[in-house]
């Protein structure tokens, strides 16, 4: 056993793309090895649940945890990690805001089951679906259940930090661990609790190279209608509705770069209670038009709202569900 | 009922992960064994409502390990929906991300997961069997060559799509990304410097694993084989191909057993459901669903990059044509049955992807600004195919006139495989659990059984040091433990 900091890293419901940037940082993975203990990362090395259970609390320096609580061993697994860590991290999009699985808050559960397992594909004349326990002719098999909506790690249990992004951007992350080793050789203090790390404190424009010339718009365009973008100029400004007024910065405009519209990966720029209501109010100040009828034609250039304003932070919005996903969850 | 209970759990995954429970009967020997998939996220109720462009953005995040090939998959079906084919230019751009990809992607899988248990050896020390243990056995200059190739192919990924985990550059009717002449003289460097390594890969296989009989042995022998039906994308020559082309399926004796348009998949796939998993088990609709069962009357088939090649009549360029012709001529003809033998496709088709990177880079159209067009037509249904690494990937969407998605079925890479890699540990836990027995060395060929497939539920994929944790625990019916095996569990 060694006298190293102990770390760990989790995942739940997610993609596995925070683990990939996380091995994007490449020759720097050698500095986490160096400075520190895994002592749980699944991807790595033992994951056995009874270890980490056997641990005393609060002996864990720091956990990175990934993926939204979608079933009740998401929900099991975060109490534990929570107890045993000193520093609990809500890693990505998924952990702080839900992500795109998120959007699964539209429907109830059973929407869920009724359509993955009804498929033009699916051959299931019985209408068999998935059961947390089932009876073979050897045994009783489980798996585990789906919760009725996913939820952020914050809404399971207390988190300290947050670090934003599907997935976090690779210099971010090196950023992050240089900080906490400096934190470590009492070289660097710790942000104040509840901080997002990791990123930036202003909007994705903010990084954006292309130029913004305050020009207003008379109808929003998808981008398949009007590609290739002129490189230079505010994709919003061409039309294109882009969420960089409302994305916190710290991906370096990325998408941008490449004449794609920001998506809103990095969640809600610092000090913005609701994603959604912060890129409504933004894309109305480009809108020219005075009239209600005018303005009513220009918002229907957006063809599905819920998903253009919640598409990475339903979750987390105050909306959080739709009512009838919500329902189901007691509420 | 007095059977005994073992569980094998993993606790590494991609959409949840994987857990084998294997029964034995009153004689200690197997009864029968379940690889559950303990995860839904249900992409295919949550696309609808969302406009068909964003597909390619949004079933990324299925899976972060292989998002290129889902990226892919949904703007080929939103070319589709739109009934609108892509200038040539936009057309290789895509491509050529997917081959960068798909060169980082086998890398990883090879250095990181399915090598060691050859490079090092099947047999060698449990905490050697990982990469610092390749590492120890080729040479530290062997890791930094691993660590260049991830760094290059994420690099070109980043340049054409935004970003190195999850594109954003592919759209209906294209691309938005132009690429530069800068751009491009080093995506070329980086394409060449990666046929070089997939050389130096294929030769290092040969010299350290090919050449040691007791492995070459291991690759052939009955544990791993299963004759099954095969499947893989072709181009218009029968010869592979991962971004575009007809699926193509042979039968266990390698003859064509059908070849189909991606929107014509429905007739020849379909995927039955079992209450004990999340995950459904495609198969063969012409053939029929028969249970985990292989040879010529069961539709189980496998989608693998050895499929790939039994499904096809060879490489399109010339390296990677060579390494085929010696892989059949080495293990004996076409098809190969020997699922261990994936590893080794796996290596012909690095060189590929790295031969085709160059093709694609060097083509004077590459950097022509004609990489979008603008669909004109009324949105209906579209299916886009494409191979992912883990096989073929089908996203099929319909929608409104609007272009709104209004259903969305998806059919991905590692399902495909989902009733072999039951029936593979099924076998290899047969083989050894014996009246009660369990040999230590389960431990590994269960996990190198299933590791073959490169699973991504299984997914050591993004595993650093390439070791799969496993536990086995012995339980009497009432749970009482009488045994318990451990791998990488301290």
């Amino acid at each position: 056993m060694s006298d190293k900091p102990k770390f760990a890293m989790y995942w739940a419901a997610s993609c596995g793309g925070c683990e990939i940037s996380v091995l994007n940082i490449a020759e720097k993975i050698l500095d986490v090895d160096a400075n520190f203990e895994p002592v749980f990362w699944p991807v790595a090395m033992d994951a056995k649940y009874k270890d980490v259970e056997a641990m005393e609390d609060g002996s864990i320096l720091l956990t990175l945890w990934n993926g939204g609580i979608r079933n009740d061993e998401n929900e099991h697994i975060a109490h534990l990690l929570r107890k045993k860590s000193k520093i609990l991290v809500a890693f990505g999009s998924c952990a702080t805001e839900g992500c795109i699985p998120g959007l699964a808050n539209l429907s109830p559960v059973e929407e869920i089951f009724a359509t993955a397992y009804h498929t033009i594909s699916t051959d299931n004349p019985q209408g068999i679906h998935p059961q947390p326990t089932f009876e073979v002719p050897e045994g009783t098999l489980t798996i585990p259940t789906l919760k009725p909506v996913l939820k952020t790690l914050a809404q399971v249990v207390d988190v300290d930090y947050y670090m934003p992004g599907c997935p976090p951007e690779p210099h971010q992350i090196a950023a992050v661990i240089d900080l906490v080793i400096q934190v470590l050789q009492g070289k660097a203090q710790l942000p104040p609790k509840g901080a997002y790390i990791g990123c930036g404190n202003s909007t994705v424009c903010d990084e954006c190279p292309r130029a913004r010339n305050v020009k207003h718009i008379t109808a929003f365009r998808r981008i398949q209608e009007v590609a290739p973008l002129d490189p230079e100029i505010c994709i919003l400004e061409q039309g294109v509705p882009c969420n960089g007024p409302a994305t916190r910065s710290g991906c370096n405009a990325r998408c941008p770069r490449v004449g794609a519209q920001c998506i809103g990966c990095y969640g809600p720029a610092e000090g913005v209670l609701d994603y959604g209501a912060r890129l409504i109010t933004a894309f109305a100040s480009v809108v020219d038009a005075k009239e209600p009828e005018e303005i009513e034609a220009i918002l229907d250039g957006i063809p599905d709202p819920t998903g253009q304003f919640y598409r990475f932070n339903l979750a987390d919005s105050l909306l959080r569900a739709s009512t009838a996903a919500w329902k189901k969850n007691g509420h | 009922m007095s059977m005994q209970r073992i569980s094998i759990d993993p606790i590494t995954r991609l959409e949840g992960h994987g857990k084998i429970d294997i029964f034995l009967d009153e004689k200690g020997d197997v009864a029968n064994s379940y690889f559950q998939i303990p995860e839904l996220r249900g992409f295919e109720r949550f696309c609808v409502g969302r406009p068909v462009e964003e597909m390619p953005l949004l079933t990324n995040r299925i899976c972060g390990v292989c998002p290129e090939a889902h990226h892919m998959a949904a703007a080929k079906a939103a070319d589709a929906v739109y009934h609108v084919d892509p200038p040539r230019t936009a057309k290789m751009l895509r491509e050529l991300l997917y081959m960068a990809f798909y060169a980082t992607d086998h890398t990883t899988h090879f250095y990181a997961l399915g090598g060691p248990d050859f490079i090092v050896g099947p047999d060698a020390p449990v905490a050697e069997r990982n990469i610092l243990g390749v590492i120890h056995k080729v040479g530290l200059e062997i890791g930094g060559k691993v660590i260049q190739m991830r760094k290059y192919g994420h690099e070109t990924v980043e340049i054409i799509g935004g970003r190195k985990v999850h594109p954003a550059s592919s759209i209906p009717g294209g691309i938005t990304k132009i690429l530069s002449e800068e751009e491009r003289k080093h995506i070329e460097e980086m394409g060449r410097w990666a046929i070089d390594f997939a050389l130096f890969s294929l030769q290092a296989f040969k010299d350290i694993v090919l050449a040691n009989k007791t492995y070459l042995d291991l690759i052939v022998g009955d544990v791993y084989t299963h004759k099954t039906y095969y499947m893989g994308l072709v181009d218009e020559n029968n010869k592979v191909n991962f971004y575009d082309g007809k699926v193509r399926v042979v039968d266990p004796e390698g003859k064509e057993f059908c070849k189909y348009e991606p929107k014509d998949y429905t007739k020849h796939i379909a995927e039955h459901v079992e209450p004990w998993t999340y995950l459904k088990f495609p198969y063969l609709k012409n053939v029929g669903w028969k249970g985990f069962t292989d040879g010529k009357d069961s539709g189980v088939y496998m989608a693998t990059p050895l499929s790939r090649l039994n499904a096809s009549d060879g490489m399109a360029t010339p390296k990677a044509q060579e390494a085929y012709e010696e892989l059949y001529a080495t293990l004996g003809g076409k098809p190969v049955h020997q699922r261990l033998a994936i590893h080794w496709a796996r290596l012909v088709e690095l060189l590929y992807a790295a031969e085709r990177w160059v093709e694609l880079v060097t083509d004077p159209e590459i950097t022509s600004p004609n990489v979008h067009k603008v669909p004109t037509e009324v949105p209906t249904e579209g299916v886009g195919i494409v191979e992912a690494p883990r096989g073929t990937l089908t996203h099929h969407y319909w929608t409104d006139e609007r272009g709104i998605v209004t259903k969305a079925n998806l059919i991905v890479g590692t399902t495909n495989n989902y009733a072999p890699i039951q029936m593979s540990t099924n076998k290899a836990a047969r083989n050894l659990i014996k009246g009660g027995v369990v040999n230590e060395g389960l431990l590994n060929m269960v996990e190198m059984a299933f590791r073959a497939y490169d699973p991504c539920f299984g997914c050591a994929t993004h595993s650093l040091p390439g070791q799969m944790p496993l536990e086995i625990t012995i339980r009497t019916p009432d749970g009482e433990v009488v045994d318990v095996v451990k791998q990488f569990v301290d």
